[in-house]
Parts: C-alpha cells; sequence; structure tokens
C-alpha cells in the first residue's frame, strides 16, 4: 500500500531507538513511546532510552511470512520483557534451536527488509542473544 | 434491561472455496434459508444487519450489494466489523436494536469472499489485524506468529505439548467429518496433525483454520413476535464483550485472552451461571478455535477447566460428546471454516440446531440444560464475545 510521507516521517525515529515514554505523574513506562498515560491520564510525558537487554519470554519461528520479508523466511520472532516494557521483535544471529524462554537478549540494529521492486532496505531493532555469560539484564543503558 | 430476544430462523450456506457464487449470492444462500426458516415475509423485517471485514473481496461495501440481491434496499441497514468475532457483533447490535424496542425483527447476515484474494495477500491483511506498525510492518509478525507466542509461553509454563494442540484439530475434523456445510468434512489422524509443516513455530497447518469463503444469517425476534412465529424460539440469554488491547506487547500473560475472561464472567453474571462451574449449566459450546492452542485458552478462560489445566482437557477426550462438555461439534473454525464475519453467526446457527435436536446424526450433543455457549475471539484477543443461548425463556 502506498502512503503519504508523514506516516514514513513521523517512525524515523522509533524504526532505529528503543526509544520509550515515562509518565512524569505515575512513572509508567510505555513503548511506543506516546503523548498521553492512559493509566493515569497525564499529558506530560517525556521520552526515555529503553534499556538494550531483556529477558525472552516467548517466541515463534515463522516459516509462511507474507510481503517482502517473505524472502527472509523463516523468520524468528520474540516477545522481549525489558523490566516489564514488553516489545515484539524479530530475533537475529541465533537458530531456532538454541532458543528457551528466559534466554538474555540484546537489542541490535539490522536489516529488517527490502523492497521487493526498488531494492531499498529498510533497518530496524532486532534482539539477540547476549553474547557470553551475560548476567544484569537492563543495566546496560547504551543505546539500541 | 430492555426485551428478551430470540432467534427465530436459521441459514448458513456450505463453507469452503466458493468461487462458483459472488458475495451477494453467497450471502443470499444464509439469508434466503433464515427468513424461510422463520415463516417470516421480508416486508415484516425492519432491520438488516450486515456482518463483513472485507479487504481481501473485489465488494467494498457488501452490505448495500448483499441487501439488494436479497430484495431488502430500502430498509434500514448498516455494516459490523469487530474482527474475527464480527458475527456476534453483528448479532449483538440486532440484539440491541430489538431489545430497545427500535425493531421487532431484524435479520443478520455475516458474509466473506476470502478467497478473491491470493493467500499472501489475505495472511498480510490479517497480520495488519493487531497493530499495524508496531508489530507486523516493522517486526514481521503474521497472525500465526501472534498465537504462536501464545502457545510457545502456554507450553512452556504448563507443559502442554504439539500432541495436544494436535488433539483439538483431531477432534474438530472428526466432528467436522458429519457437517455437510463444513470446509474440510474429514477426519484426520493424530500423525497426519504432527507430520504438517509447520507454519508458526510450534503451530504447524493442521493446528490452523483455513481461508474460507462462506455465509451464515439468523432472524431475530422480540418476545411478542418470537411467539407468535414458533413455538420454539431460542432465546439470547447474555452476552458479554470485552475488548484487548490492540498491541500484544501491552498484555500483561501470555497464557490465557484476558478480554475472554471478562467476557465469559460478564454472560455468566447475566445468566446466573456459576463460574466456578460453568459445564454444569451448559450442554456445548462452540469456541473460537482459529488455532488449536485457541481452544485450548478458552477452556481456561470460560472456566470448563482449571488455570493450567485446559490442556487436559483435550487429552482426556473431556470435549468430545459423553465429556465434561463437548465443544465444536460442528468441526469448528479449524474444520468446518472461517469466513471471518459469518463465523459468530454460524455459531449461532450451529448452537441453535443443537439446542433444538436438529443436527446430523453423530454429532448432536445430549441436550438436558437447555443451555448452549458462543465464545467468539476477535483478533488475538482484541475483542471476546461469549453468547449464551437458551431454550428457556431468560430472567427478566
Amino acid at each position: 500500500m502506498t502512503r503519504s510521507l508523514p506516516v514514513w516521517w513521523r517512525r524515523r525515529i522509533p524504526r532505529y531507538r528503543l526509544i520509550g515514554a515515562r509518565c512524569k505523574e505515575c512513572g509508567k513506562i510505555h513503548y511506543p513511546p506516546r503523548t498521553s498515560c492512559p493509566y493515569c491520564g497525564s499529558n506530560s510525558l517525556e521520552e526515555v532510552q529503553l534499556p538494550r537487554r531483556g529477558i525472552l519470554e516467548s517466541y515463534s519461528v515463522i516459516y509462511s511470512v507474507p510481503g517482502d520479508n517473505r524472502l527472509n523466511a523463516p523468520i524468528i520472532v520474540g516477545l522481549v520483557n525489558i523490566n516489564g516494557v514488553r516489545i515484539v521483535a524479530e530475533l537475529t544471529d541465533v537458530l531456532p534451536g538454541e532458543l528457551s524462554t528466559g534466554l538474555e537478549v540484546e537489542a541490535v540494529v539490522r536489516k529488517i527488509s527490502e523492497t521487493s521492486d526498488t531494492g531499498i532496505i529498510t533497518y530496524g531493532v532486532k534482539f539477540r542473544p547476549v553474547l557470553g555469560a551475560g548476567s544484569g539484564a537492563g543495566q546496560d543503558t547504551g543505546e539500541a | 434491561m430492555g426485551r428478551r430476544v430470540a432467534i427465530v430462523g436459521t441459514g448458513h450456506s456450505k463453507f469452503g472455496v466458493r468461487n462458483d457464487v459472488n458475495i451477494a449470492e453467497l450471502a443470499y444462500e444464509a439469508i434466503s434459508k433464515a427468513i424461510s426458516s422463520a415463516g417470516i415475509e421480508k416486508k415484516e423485517i425492519d432491520l438488516v444487519v450486515t456482518g463483513y471485514v472485507g479487504g481481501w473481496s473485489s465488494e467494498g461495501l457488501a452490505p448495500v450489494v448483499v441487501m439488494e440481491y436479497a430484495g431488502l434496499t430500502g430498509k434500514p441497514g448498516y455494516r459490523i466489523e469487530a474482527a474475527c468475532a464480527t458475527g456476534s457483533a453483528a448479532i449483538k447490535t440486532a440484539h440491541d436494536a430489538i431489545a430497545s424496542g427500535e425493531a421487532d425483527i431484524a435479520l443478520v447476515v455475516g458474509v466473506e469472499k476470502m478467497n478473491e484474494s491470493p493467500t499472501p495477500t489475505v495472511v498480510e491483511f490479517i497480520g495488519r489485524a493487531g497493530n499495524y506498525f508496531w508489530e507486523f510492518e516493522n517486526f514481521g509478525l503474521t497472525f500465526p506468529g501472534y498465537y504462536a507466542l501464545y502457545a510457545t509461553a502456554y507450553m512452556g509454563k504448563y507443559g502442554a505439548t504439539e500432541e495436544d494442540l494436535c488433539r483439538v484439530a483431531v477432534k474438530n475434523h472428526y466432528y467436522a467429518s458429519m457437517n455437510p456445510k463444513a470446509q474440510f468434512p474429514r477426519a484426520i489422524t493424530l500423525e497426519q496433525c504432527m507430520k504438517s509443516r509447520y507454519i508458526a513455530w510450534p503451530l504447524k497447518l493442521f493446528d490452523c483454520s483455513p481461508i474460507t469463503d462462506g455465509a451464515a444469517a439468523v432472524v431475530l425476534a422480540s418476545e411478542e413476535v418470537a411467539q407468535k412465529l414458533t413455538d420454539s424460539p431460542v432465546w439470547i440469554e447474555s452476552i458479554g464483550v470485552s475488548v484487548g488491547t490492540s498491541n500484544l506487547s501491552k498484555r500483561d500473560q501470555f497464557t490465557s485472552l484476558n478480554a475472554a475472561t471478562l467476557a465469559a464472567k460478564m454472560a455468566y453474571k447475566k445468566a446466573g451461571i456459576d463460574p466456578e462451574n460453568p459445564a454444569k449449566y451448559l450442554d456445548v459450546a462452540e469456541v473460537h478455535d482459529c488455532f488449536t492452542i485457541a481452544e485450548i485458552l478458552a477452556y481456561e478462560d470460560l472456566g470448563f477447566a482449571k488455570r493450567r489445566e485446559g490442556y487436559k482437557l483435550i487429552r482426556e477426550e473431556q470435549t468430545y460428546i459423553g465429556g465434561l462438555i463437548p465443544v465444536n461439534l460442528s468441526g469448528g473454525l479449524k474444520a468446518k471454516g472461517h469466513p471471518l464475519a459469518a463465523t459468530g453467526i454460524s455459531m449461532a446457527v450451529e448452537l441453535t440446531n443443537q439446542l433444538l435436536g436438529k443436527v446430523e446424526k453423530g454429532r448432536q450433543a445430549d441436550i438436558k440444560n437447555g443451555r448452549a455457549l458462543a465464545h467468539n475471539i476477535g483478533g488475538t484477543g482484541h475483542y471476546a464475545y461469549v453468547t449464551i443461548y437458551s431454550l428457556s425463556k431468560p430472567r427478566a
């Protein structure tokens, strides 16, 4: 589907960075970021950089992949819990057999897709198992 | 609370790949039977509610096309959409119009021609069902993928196996083999299911409901009119509705659908059913088995099984006829087929016939309590409708 440019423009930052929004009233952190808090009704929120590391809560290996991602099938999709904030994202640098729930993962920037007609590449956030004996989930606050 | 509402007529098309008809002809297969079985004239209909998700069909504004073909032009009408729970939402809308006194007789029809688009397009369209950008576009999650995340979490926590999931498919195909309206009226073996290819691990081809063309319709009437038309009305005793989060990542846990739990609670409360032991009050249920894991989650969300023990119900064959509560004797979405907007209405048609003892031999439940339950989910618990149908006139 062809969309107007502002749709792409609004997504330029959340596409590449794990930016959430913290409610200044009740402290809840939201991902994706938003400008009003659905819990307390406050309109006073600030952008926060989410930690890069989280725990894999669930995952699936998707064999039947639609659209421009079809060439990348199978893709692994995970449900990642970062200090209570959940993100559904693709997993990378790992084989399906190496996965298990509870695994510690970290965010990286990777190629997401390539359009079939023009070859334009889209990058975005994926997660991979933490290299080495990782510990201290959520301690690393470096940018994704 | 409003006036009492009953089902007084039903119609159901053959489900499957229906390239032989267009959308209006398909809808009319169900509409004509619903009207004739109700014993009414078209001119008596006060309202036409059309459930339609569309997107894959050539017709954008299906209701006007459907109404024109059915000879219903000129009457009040509109389209209702609540993803895969569209059918139940359409019934609820017509129910409310009658309960409020705005209408005495309403026709509810759900129709879908999903095979008008190629499979990848349909998969993409349904993949957009949750939260488009945050799940589908950027992160490649497909609809089977949504339920697969639930399956992985559930299996990991409670010890259910891929065989348990396949047991649901085996049961539903077994009952579909006796339902001539089903898309796949044939039995399968556990081995066939286990050997089928993965679509979204741990879900395999036989864990998934198909892409279906189909239509179903019911005629609803107020108490006064229903009692003039028939001596066997099937009453809508209660409807519970809840909406879940759009984005899966906003959910608290992945071993149950919160919206379904809430909808069941509401429906049970209105009908005076003990939520601790609902099976005792019911004879049969149709639940939303778009994927096999969804039927197991439904057992728990509806209170048929304790939390963490839903998979044991199918393992012990408690949802076959003769067990605790027979589930999906129509073949379910899994084998009867799942034309999105028709599904909730198909459940109503099936349960009406079950309660009246009118379904095919071999898949007729024993009717003792005179009560049946429909559990219809939109998306992955984005919408949940739980409807109780009853032979006895509901409490005022």
